[in-house]
């Protein structure tokens, strides 16, 4: 008879079972997990570096300021601190090349009016008209300036 | 001066090292890859934004150029960051517990203005708030993702993992903001990502660059130079559903007691 007590040979089979299943379990995980998951937090390093790949859309108003004189035509006026692209739009592919991609021609009414036109819920310090009151058809640009406007 | 043999080489040493790195970003600069370049120190950001209520006049701009910027699906449901108008009529205003009762109203997510639907009575109140994602310091989508796929990065922004994701949408549902949508061309989740491949190339955010009246501003709270600081110290700033504890990093002066 083999040494241990009464029908042990379970026992062997169920702890041999249970190896195989950790052996599995530490297998698929060293093939399943990235080598990078962990490092920083309980996810993968390389999420940041995904993250980061998109490409950027809105150059922004340093990089129109390399070609454009902005800073004269906006000087002191009201719309100095206003980002070139507000109005003129994402155009990160022209500032990458100027002549494959043409800024878009902008509507000047169309545009003023999305921040100057009344609304209650504006602040009331922020310069706003009724439109069709004001201007009577004529275009925002035919009295304002739209880069430093006055008034 | 003299210098010893000691400086001499910690000084060589760090000469060398830093021209190493502007070289090897350089490198990066000229094939035309500025983004994969290695000169953005994870450890020294800590990103935050600071909106004030006071001066949003709800262009929707920001909204625009996010969508742009993210490549947002068009459809007027997904947004990764919005603006709410909130409407308190005048019999309301001065009520007890007025703030229970707010009419929110957000056509396309304020991407195109808002309408003028409310009547022009006097003594009614209403006010812009631009939301996003707050990027909680101790976020309840992250708590509750079962495969790490969405994290707090070290500079403090809740960002995904597009190849982790198993859509699963519980982080949908734990987000206290409602911030996170599911992407109909991927089946994974989407949400603001404080245009992390913006802000650590030196650049500010889409909606920021674009806010005419800077109503939004990004600031990187490890930055003593960032004037973020200067900002906080001087407004009187809450950040959305503080009773919850997330330790949003969206922080809004003029929060009104009826925002959700």
């Amino acid at each position: 008879m083999r040494a241990g007590f009464r029908d042990s040979e379970h026992l062997v089979r169920l702890a041999l079972l249970f190896g195989v299943g950790v052996l599995l379990f530490l297998g698929a995980r060293a093939v399943l997990v990235p080598a990078d998951f962990g490092e920083l937090g309980h996810f993968r390093t390389g999420a940041l570096d995904d993250n980061r790949r998109r490409p950027v859309v809105h150059a922004g108003r340093a990089a129109c300021a390399e070609c454009h004189d902005t800073a004269a035509a906006l000087a002191g006026g009201a719309h100095a601190k206003v980002g070139c692209e507000a109005c003129h739009g994402a155009l990160a592919a022209h500032a990458a090349d100027p002549d494959a991609a043409a800024p878009p021609e902008l509507e000047a009414k169309g545009l003023c009016v999305r921040c100057h036109g009344f609304n209650p819920a504006r602040p009331a310090s922020h310069p706003q008209v009724d439109p069709e009151a004001h201007a009577e058809g004529a275009s925002c640009t035919d009295c304002h300036e739209a880069h430093s406007p006055a008034a | 001066m003299s210098v010893d043999r000691r400086q001499f080489l910690a000084d060589a040493t760090k000469f060398l090292l830093l021209t190493g790195a502007a070289g090897q970003a350089w490198a990066f600069v000229a094939e035309g890859r500025p983004q994969d370049a290695p000169d953005y120190d994870i450890a020294r950001h800590w990103w935050a934004m600071f909106i004030d209520i006071e001066k949003c006049i709800g262009c929707g701009r920001c909204v625009e150029a996010c969508k742009i910027e993210n490549d947002v699906p068009d459809e007027p449901f997904y947004f990764r960051t919005w603006v709410e108008r909130y409407y308190i009529p005048a019999r309301d205003v001065t009520s007890p517990r007025a703030e229970d009762h707010p009419k929110v109203d957000s056509p396309d997510g304020g991407r195109h203005g808002f309408p003028d639907i409310y009547p022009k009575e006097d003594g009614s109140k209403s006010f812009f708030v631009p939301k996003l994602c707050n990027h909680c310091a101790h976020s309840p989508c992250v708590q509750v993702c079962p495969v790490g796929a969405t994290f707090e990065s070290p500079d403090g922004v809740v960002l995904v993992d597009k190849d982790y994701c198993i859509g699963c949408r519980y982080c949908v549902q734990a987000c206290p903001y409602g911030c996170r949508f599911i992407d109909p061309r991927t089946n994974t989740v989407d949400k603001c990502s404080l245009c992390y491949h913006r802000i650590t190339k030196g650049l500010t955010t889409a909606c920021c660059e674009v806010c005419p009246t800077g109503a939004r501003q990004l600031g990187d709270l490890r930055n003593p130079a960032d004037p973020i600081h200067e900002l906080l110290r001087t407004h009187k700033v809450q950040v959305l559903k503080p009773n919850m504890a997330t330790g949003s990093k969206v922080y809004y002066n003029g929060l009104d007691a009826s925002v959700r």
